[in-house]
């Protein structure tokens, strides 16, 4: 019913300026501006509302469904309770690969952080020189692909013929084991993600530092605020809304990590470094298990919840509207 | 720092110590910023570097020690290797395709719905929007072998279409339009409305191509993100002839041997479109206002 009000509210506002404006001869418009206001806007996100439906909905409800199932891909699902569920929370391979993506996000998200709001001070401060060629240098990997950053990592750090053991190896040591060792392959992920995300946090992050007005910093600096003070009392409080963007979408990114790791070591050695997608994936397609893998799905969705509602609510300013 | 200076140097002779140390120490401070800068920069440039010197070394000089940063031999036998045996033609054209053909649709889509989202009031309107958001929470990758049933029946599995109609609508976009068209103010749609122009035609004519530079972004951001998707041509397509670039490049490094020679020249050609809309728009992407949109 509030539709209608604030629909007539509206064409009762606007049919009054036009009175106003133009006398009595349009006085038939508040009913055709009634629908006007309804349907055009209807008509706008008709194309949006389908696909929304098609892609997103459909596909959500079906995989609550066949996550009750044991549907293989194949043949019709048929319902089987909690089973997946319970299975689910007694296999150990899904803690294993639900603890290493944890772990990975934890250390991944202050990594990206720290490194986009780094370098992006460095590229709007006074001092440094040559910045305008060093920005290009750290956009260039938003250019490449998840699978290509992975393709360049893997030449670089292969533990056989990669440039960086043979560096370590002229220098007299001992070739690291990238590949093999699960701890190291997971840094490697760690490297190439940061290096991979950098860019488009350090934008977000550049255009906001230009937005702090120049004369707050100057306040500070003749009260003698030094450097440091004046980017932990003035730059990092004003960064707030942006820093909850970066660490909410790296949160995100990194719990759903999957196509630069299958470049770089398919997540290996072995399964060691398998993350939830990947498993997600594997069970679904590699093995058919259908619902199985929905049930992980589901669970997936539910930490990716949980986690935008605590950052929701740590981010007292957001303004959605 | 620099708006200061003209004061300090007009406050007469008992600063003129000030200014000295200040002229002196200028090259002096920018020393450590310039170096930490340059050392990151070259960090982040050294891993392209060697893959792309490395991608015109011959395959037997890929592996000869000591290794050298530079080629021996220039050679572009990897690439016409890798363009001639894997029907890199035909990745490029699938690949190009989807990325125009999403581009295009997205940009359209976004615009019209963001368009409404910004210039109409209605709960429906905000329950929509709301659902928008919610799916940069929630993406694809998370709900994969569901996604892969709608995209079977609807009779789209191994097309291409199967991989552009899913990922026409970003909430990226939409969210981009909605704020943009909330900027334009009310009054100039009023005017449109009495002049007797329709909500469509206001739409199509006026503004439209008023958020021309919002276009531009979400264009650009759109080719990218199709033109190096993975999970999306993954899982629709099984056919080879249909591949996509990004999944015949993870076919030739997931092999048991990886031929480096030919992955090293495909990876370098699979760049080149990007490149070149990067040297083409440059100063669009750098200074668009990213703060205003999400990450897909």
């Amino acid at each position: 019913m509030s539709t209608t009000k604030s629909v007539e509210g509206r064409s009762a506002e606007t049919s009054a300026l036009i009175t106003v404006g133009r006398g009595a001869r349009r006085a038939r418009r508040p009913r055709r501006s009634s629908t006007r206001f309804v349907l055009a806007p209807l008509v706008f996100i008709t194309v949006a509302v389908v696909l929304f439906a098609l892609f997103f909905l459909w596909p959500g409800a079906l995989g609550l469904w066949y996550s009750f199932t044991d549907y293989s891909g194949v043949g019709t699902p048929e319902f089987i309770g909690a089973e997946n569920y319970i299975d689910l929370a007694q296999d150990p391979v899904f803690y294993t690969v639900l603890g290493r993506t944890l772990l990975y996000t934890v250390l991944s998200v202050p990594l990206h952080y720290v490194a986009a709001l780094g370098i992006a001070m460095l590229l709007t401060s006074t001092f440094a020189k040559g910045k305008s060629v060093a920005r290009i240098i750290f956009f260039l990997p938003w250019l490449i692909s998840p699978i290509v950053a992975g393709v360049i990592w893997k030449w670089l750090f292969g533990e056989n013929f990669g440039l960086v053991n043979y560096l370590i190896e002229m220098l007299g040591g001992n070739g690291l084991q990238w590949e093999t060792n699960p701890n190291l392959a997971l840094v490697l992920i760690l490297i190439v993600s940061t290096w991979g995300g950098t860019a488009f946090n350090m934008l977000l992050f550049i255009a906001a530092i230009r937005n702090i007005p120049q004369s707050y910093l100057e306040a500070a600096q003749l009260d003698g605020a030094n450097g440091w003070q004046r980017f932990r009392r003035i730059v990092l409080p004003l960064l707030r809304p942006t820093s909850f963007m970066v660490i909410l979408l790296t949160t995100i990114g990194a719990m759903k990590e999957f196509a630069m790791v299958q470049a770089l070591n398919g997540g290996g050695p072995g399964t060691s470094n398998m993350f939830i997608v990947q498993y997600i994936y594997r069970t679904g397609f590699e093995r058919a298990d259908v619902g199985y893998a929905s049930a992980a799905s589901m669970v997936l969705m539910a930490i990716l919840i949980i986690i935008a509602i605590i950052q929701l609510r740590f981010d007292k300013r957001n303004d959605l509207a | 720092m620099t708006t200061l200076r003209p004061g300090t140097r007009t406050a007469g002779t008992s600063t003129a110590g000030t200014r000295a140390r200040t002229r002196t120490s200028r090259p002096l401070r920018a020393l450590p910023s310039t170096l930490v800068l340059w050392l990151l920069a070259l960090g982040f440039l050294i891993p392209v570097a060697w893959f792309l010197l490395s991608s015109f070394k011959p395959g037997s000089e890929l592996f000869s020690l000591p290794l050298t940063l530079f080629p021996e031999n220039w050679t572009v036998s990897g690439y016409t290797t890798a363009w001639n045996r894997f029907n890199f033609a035909q990745y490029f054209l699938n690949t190009s395709i989807v990325a125009v053909v999403t581009t295009v649709l997205t940009v359209l889509v976004s615009a019209m719905t963001g368009y409404a989202l910004a210039k109409y009031q209605a709960w429906w309107l905000k329950l929509f929007f709301i659902c928008i958001l919610a799916t940069t929470m929630l993406p694809t990758e998370v709900i994969m072998p569901s996604s892969f049933a709608v995209v079977r029946d609807l009779g789209l599995y191994n097309t291409l279409a199967g991989i552009i109609v899913p990922s026409i609508i970003t909430a990226t976009g939409i969210f981009m339009f909605r704020q943009y068209f909330k900027t334009i103010p009310d009054e100039l749609l009023e005017a449109a409305r009495i002049d007797g122009v329709s909500e469509f035609g206001a739409f199509w004519r006026i503004m439209l191509p008023l958020a021309k530079p919002i276009a531009v972004v979400l264009a650009i951001f759109s080719f990218q993100w199709r033109w190096n998707d993975y999970i999306w041509p993954l899982i629709v397509l099984r056919d080879p002839d249909r591949y996509t670039l990004q999944v015949a490049l993870r076919s030739i490094v997931g092999a048991d041997n990886v031929d480096w020679s030919v992955l090293l020249s495909a990876s370098v050609i699979s760049l080149v479109p990007m490149l070149v809309l990067f040297a083409i728009f440059q100063r669009q992407i750098m200074n668009a206002d990213v703060n205003s949109g999400l990450k897909d």
